[in-house]
Formats: structure tokens, sequence, C-alpha cells
């Protein structure tokens, strides 16, 4: 199936030489600014105050368990595939506080919410598949009966700056999954890059007035068909791909196969796949106390289904073994999430595969394991 | 974010058995004390100051939500911590969480109650509930199993509903002692002596999960639907919304989705080993 990459007719070009004056607007409108930034040997997002801080010029290399960063003297900021983390940390932080108690002389206890504020925040270059991420968490954090106030406030003070993908990596599926490289929802601003440029559209009111305060002009037919055609081979570039059909069901039928113990077996149960998933939510609430006792943090930080303390009861894991912890998570990514979220758990990002010390490849597992070559 | 706990104090403590003890609590703050209200079923979870917080059944009648009753074994670091306080301490509650038994279903129907171990104090609550509206429920079979004759819990409650017209009461230990006057062995062994039927019985079971797979087979077996026998499932579980991940079960989040499941919803998942 051929993957959509047309472009919206109303495409704005901002020369490579303004660049800079996107994180200015920004900048004047209140936000705070995050973009790529090459640290510690990965591209991800922080704090960015100049066009400088991005990655010009900088590639990737991703693929079974191995991530390498090369330079070249493109002008291009965005000439790579998902950072090595996705937005996650930005609307849920890896650890936060939950409350403070306090215990007064009489044995009386108080409780107190944690600060709320959180600031404007833009982000620039955000991939389709982390647009489709961040929409899996908002379900799971937002829509159900208790919808989880910490992440409103972050999510809400958002402010998103889209790149359509040109260039995936070895582990990249978002075309399968349906998810990019072209991102269609969920973003304020978009570019689609040009050596000479971006071209600009505008998706959202706040992502208008930035745009306005731009020095644009109309972009050009060839520019618009150069950027439809560069996204076009991203998608076409893609090798891996999920399992077609009803993966749920297919999925559901094979809990028991014999491969389960094959991937267990390889899995080190490390939890690296379940920390950059964009759409892995578990977290365990665990309490701080200081040694004067008077008043103790009560907070939530990351968890992962590989170790045995997700799923203790009654002091035994549920799931004793790392070949069971692994179909959780394969079965909840792909099967689960449908009957609990409407969709796929999966964008198709390829971190999982990206970060695995062993290389292993969820395409090839849920391949396998529903009986199919991958 | 997780609402914050509310402030409770312990109005009593009783000591069951060894171990295993009863609270019986009261929210400080007037308000939520009007505003506090659970169904059968049920859970709150507990804080302990500076160390945790667990999830723990209601055991207490529902239409003296002021007095919130929670039978807890010592078995973690929270719970040998809350086995210390006593009458006049505080501790956290947020709650309650979870469906509850679906007491409304039961109404002019035979109803099978079959608990296992501590299994009872889930259910105890919704036994009480069908005591006091008696006339509206068809035979009311009450089975409890324990390992240990000496585990029974609450013995003059269960003679007590023995006494209660078209009740029917059969208890089953795995090993007792010469003066145990009930059944030796396990709680399905006591199935042919149940008044029921099965065409619109309903079945309320906890207990461990070998137990409750057991039970739900025989009964389907014995001819009540599927969709008619309940139970109320333990994983683990941190934030009582559906929000931590822990206690998944296949696409069901045990605390928010549960923990009272119908055979039919769960018996797929259940079945599946380290699911």
């Amino acid at each position: 199936m051929a993957t959509d990459c047309t472009l919206v007719a109303e495409l704005r070009f901002l020369a490579a030489a303004d660049r800079q004056r996107l994180i200015e607007a920004l900048r004047e409108a209140g936000y705070a600014v995050h973009g790529p930034r090459v640290q510690e040997g990965v591209i991800r997002y922080a704090p960015v105050e100049r066009i400088e801080d991005l990655p010009r010029g900088w590639r990737d290399i991703q693929e079974p368990g191995r991530y390498r960063l090369r330079q070249t003297d493109e002008n291009r900021l965005f000439a790579w595939a998902a950072p090595a983390a996705s937005l996650k940390p930005l609307v849920f932080p890896p650890r936060e506080i939950l409350f403070h108690a306090r215990r007064d002389a009489d044995g009386r206890l108080r409780f107190e919410a944690a600060d709320g504020a959180a600031p404007k925040l833009a982000v620039l270059g955000v991939r389709a598949c982390d647009l489709a991420g961040l929409y899996l968490q908002d379900r799971h954090f937002l829509q159900g009966a208790h919808p989880d106030e910490a992440y409103r406030r972050r999510r809400r003070k958002l402010f998103l700056v889209a790149v359509h993908c040109a260039h995936p990596a070895d582990t990249c599926f978002c075309a399968a999954t349906g998810d990019g490289p072209v991102a269609r929802y969920g973003f304020d601003l978009a570019i689609s890059e040009l050596e000479e440029g971006w071209l600009l559209e505008a998706r959202s009111h706040a992502g208008q007035e930035i745009l306005d305060a731009l020095p644009t002009r109309a972009a050009g037919e060839t520019q618009r068909k150069a950027a439809e055609a560069a996204f076009r081979q991203a998608a076409a570039a893609q090798r891996r791909r999920l399992p077609g059909g009803d993966l749920p069901a297919r999925l559901g039928g094979r809990l028991d196969a014999e491969l389960w113990q094959a991937v267990g077996r390889r899995c080190l149960a490390c939890g690296n796949c379940t920390a950059v998933c964009p759409s892995c939510f578990c977290h365990a609430h665990v309490e701080e106390t200081p040694l004067t006792g008077a008043r103790t943090t009560r907070l939530r930080q990351w968890d992962s289904c590989f170790t045995a303390g997700h799923s203790l009861l009654h002091g035994r894991p549920v799931r004793e073994d790392t070949a069971s912890r692994y179909r959780q998570w394969l079965t909840h990514k792909l099967s689960g999430w449908h009957e609990q979220y409407g969709r796929s758990g999966c964008s198709g990002c390829g971190r999982c595969i990206t970060w695995c010390p062993e290389g292993i490849d969820i395409t090839a597992e849920a391949a396998a394991i529903a009986g199919e070559e991958a | 974010m997780t609402a914050l706990p509310m402030e409770a104090e312990i109005l009593t403590r009783r000591e069951e058995s060894p171990g295993l003890f009863t609270l019986h609590l009261r929210l400080t703050d007037s308000a939520a004390q009007q505003a506090y209200r659970f169904r059968p079923g049920q859970f709150n979870m507990l804080y302990l100051y500076g160390v945790g917080e667990v999830p723990i059944s209601i055991v207490s009648d529902p239409r003296e939500a002021r007095h919130i009753g929670h039978t807890i074994r010592a078995v973690g670091r929270v719970t040998r911590g809350l086995e210390r306080l006593r009458p006049g301490d505080r501790l956290g509650l947020r709650g309650p969480f979870g469906n509850g038994w679906p007491l409304g279903d039961c109404e002019q129907r035979d109803v099978i109650v079959v608990t296992g171990g501590l299994g009872c104090a889930p259910v105890t609550g919704a036994v009480q509930y069908l005591m006091r509206r008696r006339e509206r429920f068809g035979h009311v079979n009450i089975v409890q199993g324990v390992k240990h004759a000496d585990d029974l819990l609450w013995r003059e409650q269960y003679e007590c509903w023995d006494r209660m017209p078209d009740t029917t009461v059969l208890i089953a230990a795995d090993e007792a002692g010469p003066l145990w006057p009930w059944h030796v062995g396990r709680v399905t062994d006591l199935f042919d002596r149940l008044r029921f039927d099965p065409a619109q019985a309903i079945v309320l079971c906890c207990g461990p999960e070998g137990m409750m797979l057991a039970v739900a087979e025989q009964l389907q077996e014995r001819g009540i639907a599927a969709e008619r026998i309940w139970l109320s499932l333990e994983r683990n579980m941190q934030c009582g919304i559906g929000l931590c991940g822990h206690c998944q079960l296949g696409p069901k989040f045990v605390c928010r989705d549960g923990p009272v499941f119908s055979w039919r919803e769960i018996a797929p998942l259940l079945r599946v080993r380290g699911r």
C-alpha cells in the first residue's frame, strides 16, 4: 500500500538563513524551546537557544542494538530519524512527586499536593511516530475516569513543531503502522526540510500566529514536489513491517507458542525497550522518607513490565520468567492496546529495536509468533 | 494525578488470628466522611506514613460507610507496619476503587458464594448485604474453604448465617483435627450439597486463583452460565485508577475494570499461565 505523502496546499517557505527566527518567535510568545541536540553521543531533546544548537549536518545510523552518529557538511538540521528519547519524558517525567505527607507531634497526617506549575514549552523537530506516541499517552493519561492532572497541565502547555520525516533509519516502520513519515495530526506547526530552507504549515491557531511572525513567502511548486518525493522515498525505504490481518486475534491464539521461550532466552529483561517506547506508561509508586521522618514524599517513577517487581503479588511475581514478561510487553503493545485505547500501541519508531542490547526486533518476533515470515 | 489520600483514624482494632487483624477506620474530615460511599467488593488504597500504600478490600457494611472495615494479613512491609497501629493512630486512605459485586443482578436468584482463605473478606460485605435483604434473593449458599481448620475466621458469623431461613452454609478445611464439625477436603467436594437452580443461579467467588478456576469450571459444568459466575481477582496495584499498569491482565486493568469479572469475560485470560 503506497503511503500518502501529499502536503497541504498552503505551504510557506522560510529560507535557511532565517531559521533562527522560529526560535525567536517561540521565545517571544513565551515558550521555553526544546529541540534536538547532540549530547552524549545521541540526538535528544534539550533546551535550545540558537539555531546553531540543533544538529546541523548530523546523520544517525540505527540498527538492531546499535545507534551511531556521523557528521556531514549538509545544511539540514533534521536529517536523522527517531531521537534517543521520544516526547514521553516531557509530559510523563521519569520521576515525579505525587504528594508530600507530614506527621505532626500528635500523630495527625497532612497531605500536600506537589507543585503544579508547568511552563509553556515548544518542541522542535517532532516526528510523526512520536506524535502518534503522544496521542497514545494522551489516551492513557487523559481519557479515563481519572485523568492525570499533572500530565494534563504539561500537555496543555505544549507547542509542537513537527518535522515530516525524510530520513528514516533501518529500524523505522512508521509507514507500516500508518503513522508516518508525514505527520497528519497533533502538531501546531510542521516543517518539510529542504537543503535551502523549510516549507512550513500551521495546523493550529497558535501555530498560525507563530507562522505569521516569520519572514516567509509562498512555497514554490517545485519545492513542494521535492519534499513530497523525499517523503515517498522515506516511506518506500522502510523494510520492516508488522504482520498484517487481525494481529490481536492472531497473537491471542499463540499465547502458548514455544517461540516466547526462545525470545525469552535472548531477552535480558533490561527494560530499555519500555523506557524508550513512546507509548509505555507503567510506573511505580515509591516512598522517600528522610531520616528526620517529619515529612515524606510519595513519587512515581517509570517502571517496566520486564522486572519481577512489576507483577509482584503476595511476594511472588505473577510473570515469573522473562518469556512471560516479553509476551506481556509484546501482546500489550500489539493487542491489548486495541481493546484499551482503540488502536495498536506501536507507532513504528523502531526505538525498541535500536536500543535493545540483544537487537531483538519486535517486527520479526511478532511475525514469527503470529506465524508468518518476517 | 492520583488524588491525595484522606486522613483516616483507627477506631477499633481486632486481632482475628496471629498476623491477621481487622481495622475499623473513620475519615477525620467530616465532609469527606459524609461523601464517602462504597459498594461491597470495592477496595481502598491504605497509606502507612513513610512506608507506602496497599490495596485492601472493604469488609464492612456499605450502609455504615462512615466506619470503614479492613481485614488485613501482615505479609509485606506496609501490612506489617499497619499491624502495629492502634486505635487513635492515623493513616491515609484513597478510594473506594474498583467495580464491586453485581448485587443488583443477584435479586430473585439463587446465590452461591464460594470463598477460599482470606478470600472471604471481600465477600463478607456482600453476604451481609444479602442477609439484610434476605427476601429479595432465592436460596443463598455460602461455601468457605480454608487450608487449616485454625484459619477459619468469623466462625460465629457462619453459624449465625447457617440459622437463616433458606440458607446453606458449607465449610471445608484441607486439614483439620477430630473436633472439626465440617468437611475435610476441598470446597468443590461440597458442590453436590448446594441448592440452586442452574438456570438462574449466580455465583460470587473469591480466593486463590487456582481455587477460583476450579470453582468456575465445575459450576459451569453444573449448568450455570459463565456470565453469571463472578470472580474477584488480585493483582499488583499501586495507583488504583488504571494508570500505573501493574494490574494488567490481557487488556483489562484489574483495579479499574474489576476487580470483579465474569467468568465469561476473564476465563480466556486466566487460563494462560503467567498472564
